[in-house]
């Protein structure tokens, strides 16, 4: 079984669970695979020890009735995890080890996973390039100069890269289906609502939403179906009765309505993008999905709206990090003002201080009508767009991105320019509805393109059906070659 | 004690100015748990032994509203006359100190649970009304403890969460007085209720208290100061005294008032500026994006009303009509719900009217004494009930009473053991009576003349000879009776 790690999760469940290998082998051949590929810098800690343990302990037990039996998942460094160091990319939390498992991660280990290792992500989960993170910058296995998008850069870069079988991000305004499409591999952001946000390290609390990443609609169907579900730790976590995603999964979608909406043509889009949705648009078409041309006419004020309310949002949840509980403490000052500057000064990095400067501003006494509360309405505006346009169709598609993976560096002095790679993932987060991201072309470079699947609230099961027919028919091949080993 | 009008004013050069003084009462939620988590309540605990990941904010950690803290909300709401919203808003309310572990207080902003009541004071003047401006909840903060170590400031997270019901008053106070009568009232309403224990020792109940001055007659109310933080009514009074006429003193002297934060210095009785408006913190305040909005079924309301103790304001009504009280009498016994329990019960086997002073007299004199409340009085509902009933029959009276109860209060005995065993009842057979009486009148020949001839006092002096004669168990009533009549023959 020497190749094992470029399969499927779900062919990998099959072997183990027909015994074709044990899960101490497999977790060997990722931590091996691992310590190839440090160039990437996707991970921030291993718990390679800690896995093989676990690894053993199932193949002396095994329960083979679990959705996950005996598979090792790295994640990404903003989900706490019990004794293991948890930084959010930040320096601030570089020395942060908390004692308890966040709801999602707890979800994995009780479906059978256990920890591989930790995975590097924008600090704070702010960017879309994962550069912004305290521990470096990672690098797109596709290309040795290209990002692997962000902030769930460390997750897509380990999971492209054969480093885990799956993985875990989190999505704020496009954090998994950005990298996801960077990196020729599923993400799915579900409706917010469906995973529980208790013990991942908070950025925007309304529009934070965990999600699976993998390499295919199937294994992401089986991936939700282990972390998602009702948690009353968390206020805003939706009471409702779990899904079987993977068994649901169908790719029969005769019928479906799926809405072609027109704001989503931008200008200065490259031609390969809009190629790739017509490929998309045809293929929808030709398993019987009728097309239906839809507007969503406050699109154009999602960045805008997203920049103020998650900033604002962000500048309230980090103000916990002052040096006082845990974390880093800055060893200069005479008083507890000055303790406070320089532990946040030396803590936080550029962007994420500036997020905090653009959110206490939006906040503040005389300006708060002006753009937080406005920005609280339009967003109003953007979700009853969507709402109007689920009268009339099932599901909505889209290009996840406008362009493919930038170069590393390229964007990183222009804030406003790397905002505008969300462009089509935000408008989504702030209406809080589950969206898709699956590869389904590359461009002239060889890069790999990402489609996004818009559904109504709770309606993941459509879109990953949608998915899966579109995978089945749109003849993706990863073209990774691995050039970091 | 008793004024019949109302005279808080203070006098200036140029006039007259009445204080305008409006409260933001910090009661504490009588609940078992904090606000958002799970942790205990329990006063004096160990320094952060009271805390968890959510109070101490910890990465990732959320809040999750304390339902029964709501319900002691909408219950205080209820005995405050006031309008229960069915719509509610927490927010985040953004400052950084040590104490505040999040970075933010989650309180209600603009959207409280409860909206406009009042409340009624029966000051001697007259019954008063104040108006409720709201009810809002909010977590309490930690404790930053500065004066353990030179150098350090060290914090105790044990009252970070809890919940604080923070109580607005209108503008409508006028005096120290008021004052005092208006923070009883409120007490008294929320032990009834059991949604506050109002101990101001532990920190239950605190005051912002704003206060600002006018010339009497003046419409316009003049620019407040807030005194923050002020834990005690006596000095809640001392602050409204002191700075009632620092403001006073500026007007006069032309100056304005600026609006600002002060905080009372106990040791040297002053206000002190803390902040001004312009240096006033702007905390941000957004709606909470953890918590959704609260929202409350009407039934869940109704069903709380319906369940609510009788209130002190219709107990004093009742107590009027039922017990025959005089409003100061059944004021006094309804203050505090366990003492108008302790009432009802000994009025329900005694004389109401007679019990009724027996408790407000010797009864309160003693706890008071002792330091103790009605709940641990060393004299039973029961066994005071009988020593009232022992005096109403005339089976020993009020001076004997007297002893009786010196020795309940001691052996904590029934009083009628101790009447027997000591044989204290009273003496009240006229023939008896009559013989101890001769024998008196008999010794005394010569002051009979001279209470004859017009030295009435000297009656006295034979009463008290019959009272000796009797060790104090003669009946004064029959005695002076007999006495009148053999003295006239």
């Amino acid at each position: 079984m020497s190749n094992i790690t470029n399969r499927s999760l779900n062919e990998i469940l099959e072997s183990i669970k027909s015994k074709k290998i044990s899960s101490l082998e497999l977790t060997q051949a990722y931590i091996k695979n691992i310590e190839n590929a440090k160039k990437l810098n996707a991970f921030v800690t291993t718990t390679f020890d800690q896995a093989l343990e676990n690894a053993k302990k199932f193949d002396n037990k095994p329960n083979n009735e679990q959705l996950l039996s005996g598979i090792p998942l790295a994640v990404k460094d903003l989900f706490c995890t019990e004794n293991v160091k948890t930084t959010a990319g930040s320096n601030i939390l570089n020395n942060f080890i908390p004692s308890y498992d966040s709801t999602v991660t707890k979800n994995l280990w009780d479906n059978g996973a256990f920890l591989l290792g930790k995975l590097n992500c924008d600090e704070f989960a702010m960017g879309s390039s994962n550069e912004t993170s305290f521990f470096g910058n990672v690098i797109n296995p596709v290309g040795n100069h290209l990002v692997p998008g962000g902030s769930s850069g460390g997750s897509s870069s380990a999971l492209a890269a054969d480093l885990t079988p799956a993985t875990i991000g989190t999505d704020t305004g496009g954090s998994i289906r950005q990298p996801a499409s960077f990196t020729g591999t599923v993400g799915l952001k579900p409706t917010y609502g469906l995973c529980s946000r208790w013990g991942i390290v908070a950025f925007a609390s309304s529009l934070d939403q965990a999600g699976p990443m993998t390499k295919t609609v199937t294994d992401c169907a089986i991936m939700l179906e282990a972390m998602s579900g009702f948690d009353e730790k968390d206020s805003t976590s939706i009471n409702k009765k779990k899904e079987t995603y993977s068994k649901d999964l169908k790719d029969n979608i005769k019928g479906l309505k799926i809405g072609i909406p027109k704001e989503y043509r931008v200008d200065n889009m490259p031609k390969e993008i809009d190629e790739l949705w017509e490929k998309g648009k045809k293929i929808l078409k030709n398993l019987g999905a009728q097309l239906v041309d839809i507007s969503l006419p406050h699109t154009k004020y999602a960045l805008p709206t997203y920049y103020i309310v998650a900033p604002a949002e962000a500048s309230s949840n980090l103000a916990r990090y002052d040096g006082v509980r845990y974390g880093y403490r800055s060893q200069k000052g005479k008083d507890l003002i000055e303790m406070y500057e320089n532990t946040r000064s030396e803590g936080f990095g550029d962007e994420v201080k500036r997020r905090i400067l653009i959110g206490t501003y939006v906040l503040s006494s005389g300006y708060y009508d002006a753009y937080y509360l406005k920005a609280q309405k339009v967003r109003q505006l953007i979700k009853k767009d969507f709402d109007d346009s689920f009268m009339k169709v099932d599901a909505i598609l889209t290009p996840s991105t406008p362009s493919s993976a930038f170069k590393i560096g390229e964007k990183t002095n222009d804030p406003v320019s790397m905002y505008l790679n969300d462009i089509f993932t935000v408008p989504v987060n702030l209406a809080g509805l589950p969206a898709l991201s699956l590869p389904a072309g590359l461009d002239k470079q060889g890069h790999p393109l990402g489609l996004q699947l818009i559904g109504k609230a709770l309606d993941e099961q459509k879109i990953l059906n949608i998915g899966y027919a579109i995978e089945k028919n749109c003849g993706y091949k990863n073209k990774i070659k691995k050039w970091w080993s | 004690m008793s004024k019949e009008k109302f005279d808080y004013f203070v006098e200036g050069d140029k006039g007259k100015y009445e204080v305008v003084i409006g409260l933001e009462v910090h009661a504490q939620v009588l609940s078992n748990s904090k606000l958002f988590s799970g942790s205990s309540t329990k006063f004096g605990a160990d320094p952060n032994k009271q805390v968890s990941l959510i109070d101490s904010a910890f990465p990732g950690m959320l809040p999750v509203i304390n339902e029964e803290c709501v319900k002691q909300a909408v219950r205080t709401g209820l005995g405050l006359n006031a309008k229960i919203n069915n719509f509610s808003v927490f927010d985040r309310k953004n400052y950084f100190y040590a104490d505040l572990p999040q970075g933010y207080q989650i309180s209600q902003y603009k959207k409280p649970i409860v909206g406009e009541g009042k409340v009624l004071l029966d000051m001697p003047y007259g019954s008063k009304e104040i108006g409720i401006e709201r009810l809002h909840l909010e977590q309490d903060a930690g404790k930053s403890i500065h004066d353990m170590d030179p150098s350090n400031t060290y914090v105790d997270l044990n009252r970070s969460g809890i919940a604080l019901m923070e109580i607005v008053s209108k503008p409508d106070l006028r005096s120290p007085d008021e004052v005092n009568a208006y923070i009883k009232k409120l007490r008294t309403i929320m032990r009834y209720l059991g949604t506050c224990d109002g101990n101001m020792q532990e920190g239950s109940l605190r005051a912002d208290v704003n206060v600002s001055v006018r010339k009497v007659g003046d419409k316009k109310f003049g620019t407040r100061c807030e005194i923050k933080n002020v834990n005690s009514i006596k000095f809640m009074q001392m602050a409204i005294e002191y700075e009632a006429n620092r403001q006073v003193e500026l007007l006069e002297e032309g100056k304005e008032i600026d609006q600002e934060t002060r905080l009372f210095d106990t040791k040297k009785n002053e206000t002190r500026s803390m902040r001004s408006k312009e240096d006033a913190h702007d905390y941000r305040y957004f709606p909470d994006p953890d918590l959704l909005p609260l929202k409350l079924e009407q039934k869940l309301i109704d069903d709380l009303k319906k369940s609510l103790p009788e209130l002190p304001d219709n107990k004093k009504e009742r107590f009027t009509q039922e017990y025959e009280l005089n409003s100061y009498e059944a004021n006094v016994l309804v203050s505090e719900k366990e003492i108008s329990d302790y009432y009802e019960e000994v009025a329900k086997l005694s004389d109401k009217k007679l019990a009724a002073t027996w408790m407000m007299g010797d009864l309160f004199a003693m706890l008071n004494d002792k330091g103790l409340n009605i709940s641990n009085s060393p004299i039973s509902a029961k066994n005071f009930a009988e020593l009232v009933q022992s005096i109403k029959s005339g089976e020993i009276s009020g001076r004997i009473a007297k002893e009786v109860f010196e020795i309940m209060v001691e052996s904590g005995d029934n009083p009628k053991k101790i009447i027997e065993s000591k044989g204290m009842k009273q003496q009240s057979d006229p023939k008896e009576l009559e013989k101890m009486i001769n024998e008196i009148l008999s010794k005394n020949k010569d002051k009979i003349d001279q209470y004859k001839a017009g030295k009435e006092k000297l009656f006295g002096f034979f009463v008290g000879q019959v009272m000796k004669l009797s060790g104090g168990k003669a009946n004064p009533q029959l005695t002076n009776e007999i006495l009148k009549k053999l003295l006239k023959g």
